[in-house]
């Protein structure tokens, strides 16, 4: 997605990314982002939190007007909780599961042979 | 709290190593940002929206393609399941949560933003930053373009 925006702003559109993944899209370089410390997957504020919602992408948007040099990172002022520990789980290896993503591999890598095999060199970023 | 953000780019390093995979991904890099000054207020600027989620009633979701989707018609489902997201501490239930077509009408009823662009676009995640940047984001520009957008605001999950 911040390759998209690095098009689009290469071509006189004006971008601002709002996303959770802070490392990736700094390390790719956007011109705007605000970025929304919460679990990926809600980047515009908590699940049915209206209010929240529309706080985040008024402050996405105003970055438009207030930006003045391409890798501006902004952030809201919002924590998803109290407690951290939905820090840890998110793509978490260890002990409880190494042998099931070993075998998820595997599988994987049949899938990818058979549809390169196909024709089809399109894959999802990150597999789940 | 910077220094608690989450690093997806090790993350997803030694997630991948565990599923036995042997050469890491080289995520996309580069040293500086294009940077493009709007040329309208924003109140009088039209504005897309940008998702990596797909639309849940389109048969060529599972193509991995670019997809326009006309916005008057607020969807109460997108299809989010092979995107790479939270799903033990949340849920994409609640479209707004990462589709912001509501949130973008209350402020062009504002006089925030000025107008919505007619269909929003949906870009597939890819693996291949070539297919990216080669097709998928020409893909979005031309859209833009047909539909004199703007401003883009891109909202990956």
């Amino acid at each position: 997605m911040s390759l998209v925006a690095r098009h689009l702003e290469a071509n006189s559109i004006a971008t601002v990314v709002l996303g959770s993944a802070l490392d990736v899209v700094e390390y790719c370089g956007v011109p705007r982002f605000l970025f929304v410390d919460f679990p990926l997957g809600n980047p515009c504020g908590k699940p049915y939190d209206r209010k929240m919602q529309l706080a985040i992408v008024r402050q996405a948007v105003n970055l438009f007007d207030t930006v003045e040099t391409p890798s501006t990172t902004a952030r809201t002022p919002f924590n998803w909780s109290d407690d951290e520990s939905w820090r840890d789980t998110y793509a978490r290896v260890d002990d409880s599961n190494r042998a099931a993503l070993l075998l998820k591999g595997e599988q994987r890598r049949k899938q990818q042979q058979a549809a390169r095999s196909a024709g089809d060199n399109r894959a999802p970023m990150i597999p789940e | 709290m910077a220094n608690l953000a989450i690093n997806y780019r090790q993350r997803s390093r030694d997630y991948y190593r565990a599923q036995g995979y042997t050469n890491d991904y080289e995520w996309a890099h580069f040293e500086n940002a294009p940077f493009t000054r709007p040329t309208k207020p924003l109140g009088e600027s039209r504005l897309a929206i940008i998702t990596t989620a797909m639309p849940d009633d389109s048969a060529p979701r599972k193509s991995r393609q670019v997809i326009a989707t006309p916005v008057e018609r607020l969807p109460s489902s997108m299809h989010t399941a092979d995107l790479s997201w939270d799903k033990i501490n949340t849920h994409t239930r609640d479209v707004a949560s990462f589709l912001p077509i509501q949130q973008i009408r209350h402020l062009i009823a504002e006089g925030v933003v000025g107008e919505l662009a007619p269909a929003f676009y949906s870009v597939p995640t890819e693996y291949s930053q070539r297919n990216t940047q080669e097709t998928d984001a020409p893909e979005i520009l031309a859209l833009c373009q047909r539909d004199k957008v703007d401003l883009a605001l891109l909202v990956p999950l």
